[in-house]
């Protein structure tokens, strides 16, 4: 019963999106106030009813309904209830009814935050929100249905990969989607506009918070992402270039883009066409992603079970949108007047080097996924495109841009004084190179990449807090007024300085952790002991466990330094039942200043096991900068100025925008 | 339409066009190779930390035609025919050398280690310099090379069950091993 209705409500979400597809473009065009209205009513009902059927869907692995061939295939009645909860969107058809779900709520944010948007806006985003809707409600009606039956039903199911049994994984997929739909918003925004022929610093206010936001839960995604690679693959690396991962990666840059650009149609009204062709790339990028990860087109270690038919569908649905967005772009755009001519050096030639920089970053990541694609096409082959690749074009565009992040804050709009910024930031560069010669004279000499990286990290952070001190002249007066200043300064300021300094944090582990890891690799009998970096690991031999629905060998370390009592690690290797399948639990110990990692591998047979043993230096920055990223991004949108409700519309503007024969500069 | 606006439809067009191409189309095609027929290139390679002796060309020229296959641990489709030549190692069918492409030693070591060791010897191209002279474009690759070294063929991309009857297993054969 429950499936029927899920699937019921399913086709009402679609009848719903049609019209709120069609109506409102209508009404926008022919200035009929009910027909835009219309919009709103229609996010609602298309919330409802999808929420309805990921309910339905929830209930069915909840209570194990093993008729509904989905449950069957993902879930069974012995997994522990979280990951019967997270198995809902652990899967092809499930992931989906969440991205449709996120795309109705956003829908709804829209329909209820913009009550301030002109309403021919307004209708204009809600039906191209509800055009992308139709597209993924088909997807998942005609080849990929969650309701589908099983007759007869099987006694329990085939289980959820025990991979993806995990915390930090059930929870990946929901944040990304939250940055993949919120990049919906600012394509539905984008497309709008190319239909009105208008951008004007007003729709800059209103897509910026939402490409923050949407910039936020990616960012957070990644992290999460990369902290299971981390700690459930048992290599102890973190981030691969595999496609899927390159996939969340590539809107990541793009959002970042967008979001520098979008500050300089807000402020100066130029870069306008450059930053609607952003807003449609990284959604793009976003349903690309979608299409690499489902199509079978690629290989990578977690793709979804692929299908042709599906293939097919997603391809063409591409081909609609992206294709469809793009053309009318190139018939549009030309009509759009861009802004004056601007000096490089200024805050908006910084912002434009900053766009330079992360869109050929971009490019050069898209070539790296794409060229297997190109290559098999061509000639057949199948080849992997890996790190060195990505490592030899990613380090040499990240370089320049993080050294101009904290040159750019400095620098004013319009005319910005070179001579005086390099005499503000000299502090800033003699710290970081102070630093890097403390590092070389430590390590007794290190990498150069590694003095590099940390330099960077120095001349960011301190260029960072320096700006900040500039701004509420902090030791340039009495203290009150700089406290005065400091609760009077934006919030959106602030956040730029906090994100900024989650950059640097992440340069931070990113540097330590790859040039300065210490590892053992051996077969250890219980007794033994190794030292690695620094810590002695005791060995006190393995047993076996029993799980809720799998059997471990558990090892057991003893980590100390010097007379401390130490910490025990217990890292295991498990063996599940349904499916079949072996994982590595690492044990980690993270520290702020390093991370201990223990993996257990196979028995010698003579007592001995095979381990790994590694001591990893300042890893957890990397999550801790990404989530200071993240909060600086939160702390920006909670400036008042760019709150989801409340944008000032900057000069008196008709209620009714024009209709789109009406293009105006 | 002016050009500077249109060129990005272009460019998803081409990519949309491939794709298209790609979904439907993913029939291993052959690519000749320069090489074919020609001596291995002059190399000389140190082994992966615990793997056997080191690589060098005059160790390809062993009698009997033998596989040499390009692998890194950074590369998923190496995992992907990895399982098949442990089953040829175990069948004893044909002796396999590993040239680890562009890796770092230790994550080779671990990968061969956590993966086992289908390779009579290993050596390390950590630069990428032997790769060049083989002409290597991408991982894996793998050439059969004669009894006395030279190249006979060369594969791209992982070797599957079907792969090696229809053009290493002939090989084989007129080589009567």
């Amino acid at each position: 019963m429950v499936a029927e209705i899920g699937q019921f409500v399913l086709i009402l979400a679609l009848v719903t999106a049609c019209f709120q597809s069609v109506l409102p473009l209508v009404g926008a065009a022919r200035s009929n106030r009910p027909m835009m209205r219309f919009a709103s009513n229609a996010a609602f009902v298309q919330f409802a009813a999808i929420t309805g059927a990921f309910a339905c869907l929830t209930v069915g692995y909840v209570t194990s309904d093993f008729s509904i061939l989905n449950v069957v295939n993902n879930s069974h009645s012995l997994k522990p209830m979280l990951y019967k909860i997270s198995g809902v969107w652990g899967n092809h058809e499930g992931s989906l009814l969440l991205w449709s779900w996120i795309l109705a709520l956003f829908g709804l944010a829209v329909a209820l935050f913009g009550r301030n948007l002109p309403d021919g806006l307004k209708a204009r985003v809600l039906a191209i929100q509800g055009l992308i809707g139709v597209g993924f409600l088909m997807f998942i009606l005609f080849t990929s249905n969650p309701f589908e039956r099983v007759n007869p039903a099987p006694l329990d199911g085939n289980g959820l990969n025990p991979l993806l049994q995990d915390p930090g994984l059930a929870f990946h997929p929901p944040f990304l989607y939250l940055g993949y739909v919120g990049l919906s918003i600012t394509f539905s925004f984008a497309i709008a506009a190319l239909i009105e022929g208008r951008v004007d610093p007003a729709w800059a206010r209103w897509v910026r918070p939402w490409t923050l936001a949407a910039w936020g839960f990616l960012t957070i995604g990644i992290a999460l992402g990369s902290w299971w690679a981390y700690y459930e693959l048992g290599w102890g690396g973190w981030w691969f270039w595999d496609p899927v991962e390159n996939a969340s990666f590539m809107p990541w840059l793009a959002a970042t883009a967008l979001l520098h650009s979008a500050i300089v149609v807000e402020k100066r009204d130029a870069l306008k066409n450059w930053t609607i062709l952003l807003a449609i790339i990284a959604f793009s990028l976003s349903l690309l992603g979608t299409f690499l990860v489902r199509s079978g087109v690629l290989n990578s270690v977690h793709a979804f079970a692929s299908d042709p038919a599906r293939g097919v569908f997603i391809l063409m649905f591409l081909i609609f949108v992206i294709g469809g967005s793009l053309l009318l772009y190139g018939i549009r755009a030309p009509m759009m007047k861009g802004g004056g001519l601007f000096a490089p050096i200024s805050r908006e030639g910084a912002l434009v080097l900053n766009n330079l920089l992360l869109s050929t970053i971009t490019a050069t990541v898209l070539l790296g996924t794409l060229y297997p694609i190109f290559l098999d096409a061509f000639t057949g082959a199948k080849v992997s495109v890996g790190p060195p690749y990505f490592e030899a074009t990613f380090l040499p565009l990240a370089i320049p841009l993080v050294a101009a992040m904290a040159f750019g804050p400095f620098l004013a709009w319009k005319r910005g004084d070179l001579a005086g910024v390099i005499s503000r930031l000299k502090f800033a560069l003699l710290v970081a190179l102070a630093f890097a010669g403390f590092i070389w004279w430590w390590q007794t000499g290190a990498p150069i990449m590694a003095l590099l990286g940390m330099g960077l990290f120095a001349w960011l952070l301190v260029g960072s807090v320096l700006e900040w001190m500039e701004r509420i002249k902090l030791f340039r007066g009495p203290l009150a007024s700089s406290w005065k200043r400091m609760i009077q300064l934006p919030r959106s300021a602030h956040g730029m300085t906090v994100a900024h300094i989650g950059v640097a944090l992440v340069i931070l582990g990113i540097t330590a952790s790859e040039s300065w890891q210490s590892e053992h690799l051996g077969v250890m009998r219980p007794g033994e002991i190794v030292t690695v970096g620094g810590y002695d690991f005791r060995f006190d031999g393995a047993e076996t466990i029993t799980g809720p629905n799998y059997d471990a060998v558990r090892g057991t370390f003893l980590a100390y330094t010097g007379g401390n009592k130490g910490v025990y690690l217990y890292p295991e290797q498990r063996r599940y039942t349904d499916p079949p399948m072996e994982t590595t639990e690492a044990a980690i110990r993270p520290m702020l200043s390093a991370d201990l990692y223990a993996v257990i591998g196979e028995a010698d047979g003579k007592g001995g096991y095979a381990v790994r043993i590694y001591h990893k230096p300042f890893i957890s920055w990397i999550w801790i900068g990404a989530f200071v990223m993240f909060a600086g991004g939160a702390l920006s949108l909670s400036d008042r100025r760019l709150r989801l409700g409340a944008p000032e519309r900057a000069k008196q503007e008709p209620a009714v925008s024009s209709a789109p024969s009406g293009v105006k500069g | 339409m002016r050009l500077r606006f249109s060129a990005p439809v272009l460019t998803f067009a081409a990519i949309a066009v491939v794709m298209w191409y790609a979904l439907f189309n993913l029939n291993p095609a052959e690519i000749p190779s320069e090489l074919v027929s020609k001596p291995a290139p002059e190399f000389s390679l140190d082994p992966v930390p615990g793997y056997g002796p080191g690589l060098a060309q005059a160790d390809l020229a062993t009698g009997k035609v033998t596989l040499l296959n390009v692998f890194a641990s950074w590369c998923v489709a190496c995992l992907a025919e990895h399982p098949f030549f442990m089953e040829l190692k175990k069948q004893n069918l044909v002796e396999i050398y590993g040239l680890n492409y562009k890796d770092k030693p230790n994550a080779a070591a671990q990968w061969l280690n956590r993966h086992r060791n289908p390779y009579e010897r290993t050596g390390m191209d950590l630069k990428g310099r032997v790769g060049i002279d083989f002409g290597v474009y991408g991982v894996p690759e793998t050439f059969v090379i004669s009894a006395d070294g030279k190249i006979l063929d060369k594969i791209i991309g992982p070797v599957s069950k079907d792969i090696f009857d229809i053009r290493i297993r002939p090989l084989l054969k007129e080589a009567g091993s």
